[in-house]
């Protein structure tokens, strides 16, 4: 393949990327938010994948797998559980003013672009490009996480971030070793189980997973 | 052989007034036939037109000069706006002098004068659409402008027959800024052209019109301009969007084979183009109003974001 072509597809799937984070920035159903998230895992997968080949590094084929396996398939399904179990996928969360939320979001992008171009210039890799994208999914993810009142949105919000760093990752020093990475995954994995377990609590002690309620708790006198 | 550049122009703009309600019949009829109905055949626009142009006009008693020339103003942008697109060659004497930004500023004076002569009966649905048609004007514009400087940044120029050329050079290959922006322009040419998740066409006397409540009062051979420049509006639109995201077929010369091919193209790509907007409009519920501003507000989003792209990505 050529070298202008994988660069090209690889500006792609970023551009894809970012339009999944933007999505899930103003998602209000919770399987819409799921699916969103797991096109965002398959868009990462695809380019871990490319960039593995490009660059010649096999252990990026198997990261690709692990965030296939892990992004596309297992989190969204035990998200899918859980919102069922819960009984909120009926729930159409309040989002308070989407059109600002979307500026906001778009300032994120420029300034993670302003942030990034040093970085770009020294950098020869073919992804370098990608690194403003990835570092504006972070804030993304942070940022939905801020306006976000709902429990599980907030932990999307949270994975979504996650997601932003390894494709910094990638696109940075293409890919982190494979030791780190299987760490992550597997962090990731039980963060899934506890963040569970933390929501039947929430939601049995509030009766709702709307986090604003927190701020009732307090000692009785 | 070789046509003149101003036999070319003539020809588009004939084209523009005859195709036109040909391309609205074909929408009507899909849609027809998606709803199970029986459709009215492709043709019955042009029955309505002549129908219409046969009537009285008849006038409010308190219409004033605006609400009198409004459909010839209308009518005239469209027309002007058809000799700018190039739809069959790029050689268009007119195109020169005007850009993108002429058109769009095109649109809007005819939009502007719509809204007066709506308010100018002083009827309450007239002014209701008025105020509905500004308000979703306001919030296209900058978004529709941004969706094309973001093709014209790529072609380094605003001037339409410059970016098919720079299309047709080869140098746009799989860029994800211009996939943005057809993602934003796609979005914004509902709305500006009032279809489904935005306003309703097929809709009179209903609360929720937009478009049809503000010539709700015109009638006769004035219905009949505003309606027919209605329909090219919307084929201008389609030109426009095939313009700048997929000119291929359109010819760089005058020769009169490539013109021919050219206008095979033309209709071909109309036909699709139909199809895909009657899955849209089947697709998709009318939206409340006040969800509008989040609809264009993610055309505005999608086009800032494939500005961006362009800086950060290629």
């Amino acid at each position: 393949m050529d070298i202008n072509v994988v660069a090209q597809l690889n500006s792609f799937l970023a551009a894809f990327v970012l339009l999944t984070a933007f999505g899930m920035l103003v998602q209000r159903r919770m399987y819409g938010l799921v699916h969103l998230f797991a096109w965002q895992g398959l868009f990462l997968s695809i380019n871990t994948a490319i960039v593995g080949f490009v660059a010649g590094k096999h252990h990026l084929y198997i990261s690709s797998l692990l965030t296939l396996s892990l992004k596309v398939f297992l989190l969204p399904y035990i998200l899918h559980v859980l919102i069922q179990r819960l009984k909120v996928h009926k729930e159409v969360e309040v989002v308070e003013n989407v059109p600002m939320t979307m500026l906001m979001g778009i300032a994120l992008v420029i300034f993670s672009y302003y942030l990034m171009s040093p970085v770009t210039q020294l950098s020869t890799l073919v992804t370098r490009s990608t690194l403003a994208v990835a570092l504006a999914t972070v804030m993304i993810g942070l940022l939905m996480m801020i306006t976000r009142k709902h429990a599980v949105t907030q932990i999307i919000g949270f994975l979504a971030m996650e997601n932003g760093l390894f494709f910094a990752a990638t696109s940075a020093t293409y890919g982190m070793p494979l030791v780190v990475e299987l760490g992550v995954a597997l962090d990731i994995l039980i963060a899934a189980f506890i963040f569970g377990i933390f929501f039947f609590h929430i939601h049995t002690t509030f009766d709702s997973l709307d986090v604003d309620q927190m701020a009732r708790l307090k000692e009785e006198d | 052989m070789k046509l003149y550049r101003f036999i070319i122009e003539i020809l588009q703009i004939a084209i523009l007034l005859g195709v036109a309600p040909a391309f609205t019949g074909w929408v009507r009829m899909l849609k027809c036939w998606s709803q199970g109905r029986t459709s009215a055949g492709i043709f019955q626009p042009y029955r309505d037109l002549l129908k219409l142009f046969s009537k009285d006009v008849l006038l409010a008693d308190n219409a004033s000069w605006i609400f009198r020339f409004t459909p010839y103003l209308v009518f005239g942008t469209a027309v002007l706006a058809g000799a700018i697109i190039p739809m069959l060659s790029l050689e268009l004497p007119i195109a020169s002098t005007a850009d993108v930004i002429v058109l769009v500023a095109l649109f809007a004076i005819a939009r502007f004068f719509t809204a007066l002569a709506g308010m100018d009966i002083g009827t309450a649905f007239g002014g209701m659409g008025s105020s509905r048609e500004m308000t979703i004007a306001s919030l296209a514009e900058p978004a529709m402008l941004m969706a094309i400087f973001t093709v014209s940044l790529a072609s380094k120029s605003t001037s339409l027959s410059q970016m098919v050329h720079v299309i047709y050079s080869g140098q746009t290959v799989l860029r994800p800024s211009i996939v943005f922006a057809l993602l934003a322009f796609v979005l914004i040419a509902l709305a500006e052209t009032g279809r489904i998740p935005v306003d309703n066409p097929a809709t009179h006397l209903e609360l929720t019109m937009i478009h049809e409540a503000m010539i709700l009062e015109y009638s006769g051979r004035h219905l009949a301009l505003i309606e027919w420049a209605g329909m090219m509006k919307l084929f201008l639109f389609v030109m426009l969007g095939v313009a700048a995201f997929a000119p291929w077929g359109i010819a760089e010369s005058g020769d009169i084979v490539a013109i021919s091919a050219a206008f095979i193209f033309m209709v071909l790509k109309l036909v699709i183009v139909g199809i895909v907007l009657v899955m849209i409009e089947t697709g998709l519920a009318k939206m409340r109003i006040f969800r509008l501003t989040e609809f264009l507000g993610s055309a505005f989003l999608l086009a800032t974001l494939g500005m961006l792209s362009y800086f950060i990505l290629e």
